[in-house]
């Protein structure tokens, strides 16, 4: 168990801190600790962790994207058009649209990274601009509302009424959301490519002469991240109803700061995928709870950002750096620093 | 040729031929795709747009140089405006005075100052990722302006203030003149200065500048104080020129300010790079993006093509140096 805990130690003060927010919560509010709100938590947080997943093997793999938010709503547009010109489709010719141009997005970033040697933050700020000026500009920002029926209708896979009547319900962004994160810790922690990603992203010229086909393991990684992304944008225009290009602009930071608050590392090599959806949990978790206790709205942001910060400083920082005068009692007339 | 090539490298060193020929290109391509182009309206919207991304640019800079970023440079700005239209309401709205002014501009400074400071304090200390910190910030100066002011916008200024967003001074817009001021004074500091001196040596190796005795802390947390002290500059512009203060005016140029510094052969890692090559870059995005104008698009199309540009610049960069270099 101890040895769980140091080799999970982000996971473990994560999961701490949640622990510790939902027992607060509890007692503050009398609707926190529901399943009414269990359910809607999860049904918030599900387009977030889909991006978070793949943005983790991205990060893993020693990459960073900017772009992948942008790209989702230029799937999104795609993916509507081509439904209608199809006349409807259904479910699975719309996940294969949308996987399909998701991953082909995420490929343009993986060629420009790995054919011409650019830095992934410069090459995706490059396409997130590119992505998201073309899209405004072929759409001039026209929001498209007649979408398939079976796309809009809200799919419910369970549901439970509730002592005051109303129903919770658990609707099919969760399961997409379960399958992508299942696939993902699957992939990267059972697969022999998985492996292979965290060796490339901790040490590539160590990986490239290991034998590890270097092009392969970029194409993989951006490619699975488009292909989320592409899954997330399907899941978000089901759930908003709607497609408007803008949606998502900006989503990017939101879900990079989560992943990286789940332990995954800039510069790659680690990472791990219940790391990713605890961080997005946290952050829906501190706003429901806000919402829930009444707190004006435009202040979540400033919350979230400073439970953000705060917990980058402690997760950061040694417990010798923030108190010296503990660290020095404790290892004597130690080195002082 | 080698010999012109040599000349200019050594009266304006050899990082600022591709902002130049970039340029050249885009001077030649507009001024023949439209008659208007080379006239002094286009000049003259230029050297008013250039100002507010490129002041945001300066900031973003340093921290790069010391191989970080400042994502939170846009809201700094907003944050920084927002003080200064407080202190100016607080004395009267329209009919305060330019003392108000004054210490409205001096207020916002040291508010974009203590922003800053806090992120490098936090990055020099605990050895936080500053993309991490700095988004972080960034969430929190935008809750922070959105809670203070519900969405809304904060205007009525006194008369006094529109000059420094429309002004002349001997044909020169106000707003240049302290654009130019700003990237004079990076210029000072980057090559003449101490501070200057142990960005890049920070930027390159952080752990040997440290054993080389540079206090890396404190150069940490005074590039990041600098920081957001140069993007409340951008702030107070921001106000003269809109004449309002709405949180989320001018969000859209955060990751163009980052653009505009690999454009301008910034090292995306840090330790190397230079002021000017980034003011040719900056000159260079605005004239696409008036030239656009003038042909018709709108400043989306822009925006790709300032994405498709600086793609292009870092494909050139692989080709010179996978192709030219071995042939000489």
């Amino acid at each position: 168990m101890r040895k769980l805990i140091l080799s999970h130690a982000t996971e473990f003060a994560l999961f701490c801190v949640i622990a510790v927010i939902c027992a607060f919560l509890s007692f503050a509010t009398d609707r926190f600790f529901t399943l009414g709100n269990a359910f809607d938590l999860l049904n918030i947080s599900a387009i977030n962790i889909i991006f978070a997943v793949g943005l983790l093997v991205v990060l893993i793999a020693g990459g960073i994207d900017i772009s992948f938010a942008v790209a989702a709503s230029v799937v999104q547009y795609v993916t509507a058009l081509a439904l209608q010109g199809i006349n409807g489709g259904g479910w699975v010719s719309g996940f294969l649209i949308a996987g399909g141009a998701g991953i082909f997005l995420g490929l343009i970033n993986a060629f420009l990274i790995h054919q011409f040697r650019i830095i992934s933050i410069v090459a995706t700020i490059a396409t997130f601009n590119i992505y998201f000026g073309l899209l405004m500009f072929f759409t001039k920002g026209v929001s498209i509302y007649n979408l398939p029926d079976w796309l809009t209708t809200r799919v419910i896979l369970y549901e439970r009424e509730m002592a005051d009547g109303s129903w919770s319900e658990i609707t099919l962004p969760v399961l997409v959301m379960a399958v992508c994160a299942f696939a993902t810790w699957f992939f990267i922690s059972r697969t022999t490519i998985g492996r292979q990603i965290y060796a490339f992203g901790d040490n590539p010229e160590g990986a490239r002469r290991f034998g590890i086909n270097i092009g392969a393991m970029q194409y993989i990684a951006f490619g699975w991240l488009g292909l989320m992304a592409g899954i997330a944008g399907l899941m978000q225009a089901h759930y908003a109803q709607e497609v408007v290009p803008n949606a998502l602009y900006g989503r990017e930071l939101d879900v990079l700061a989560a992943v990286v608050l789940g332990g995954a590392r800039l510069g790659g090599g680690k990472g791990s995928v219940l790391g990713c959806v605890l961080g997005v949990l946290l952050v829906s978790i501190t706003q429901n709870g806000l919402n829930l206790m009444g707190v004006s709205p435009f202040a979540f942001k400033m919350i979230v950002g400073a439970i953000i910060l705060v917990a980058i400083t402690l997760s950061n920082s040694r417990i010798e750096t923030l108190l010296p005068m503990l660290a020095a009692g404790k290892s004597g007339r130690g080195q002082g620093r | 040729m080698n010999a012109l090539a040599a000349r200019f490298n050594t009266i304006f060193g050899a990082d600022m031929a591709g902002p130049f020929a970039a340029l050249a290109a885009v001077l030649i391509f507009f001024g023949l795709a439209s008659p208007q182009f080379m006239t002094g309206a286009t000049l003259g919207s230029v050297a008013f747009q250039l100002p507010e991304l490129g002041i945001l640019t300066l900031a973003m800079l340093l921290p790069i140089l010391t191989s970080g970023l400042n994502l939170a440079i846009t809201f700094t700005a907003n944050i920084a405006g927002l003080t200064v239209a407080w202190t100016l309401q607080h004395y009267g709205g329209v009919d305060a005075g330019p003392g108000a002014f004054i210490l409205g501009c001096v207020l916002a400074l040291a508010a974009g100052a203590a922003s800053g400071f806090a992120m490098g304090f936090v990055i020099a200390f605990t050895r936080a990722h500053p993309i991490l910190v700095s988004l972080s910030m960034m969430i929190f100066l935008r809750g922070l302006g959105e809670f203070l002011t519900r969405g809304g916008d904060v205007s009525g200024f006194p008369e006094f203030i529109a000059p420094i967003g429309y002004g002349s001074v001997l044909g020169i817009p106000v707003p240049l003149i302290i654009l130019l001021a700003c990237v004079l004074c990076w210029h000072i500091l980057l090559s003449r200065m101490k501070l200057g001196f142990s960005a890049y040596m920070l930027g390159s190796n952080i752990e040997s500048a440290r054993y080389s005795g540079i206090n890396t802390r404190k150069v940490l947390v005074l590039v990041y104080t600098l920081s957001g002290a140069m993007a409340a500059v951008a702030g107070i512009i921001m106000l003269a020129r809109f004449n309002s203060v709405r949180v989320g005016h001018g969000e859209s140029y955060l990751l163009i300010t980052v653009l505009a510094c690999f454009l301008g052969g910034i090292n995306p890692f840090g330790g190397f790079g230079r002021v000017l090559p980034v003011f040719v870059a900056l000159i260079v995005l605005q004239f696409l993006s008036s030239g656009l104008n003038l042909l018709g698009a709108n400043q989306h199309l822009a925006t790709a093509v300032w994405g498709i540009l600086l793609l292009t610049v870092m494909i050139m960069r692989w080709v010179w140096a996978k192709f030219i270099k071995q042939l000489t």
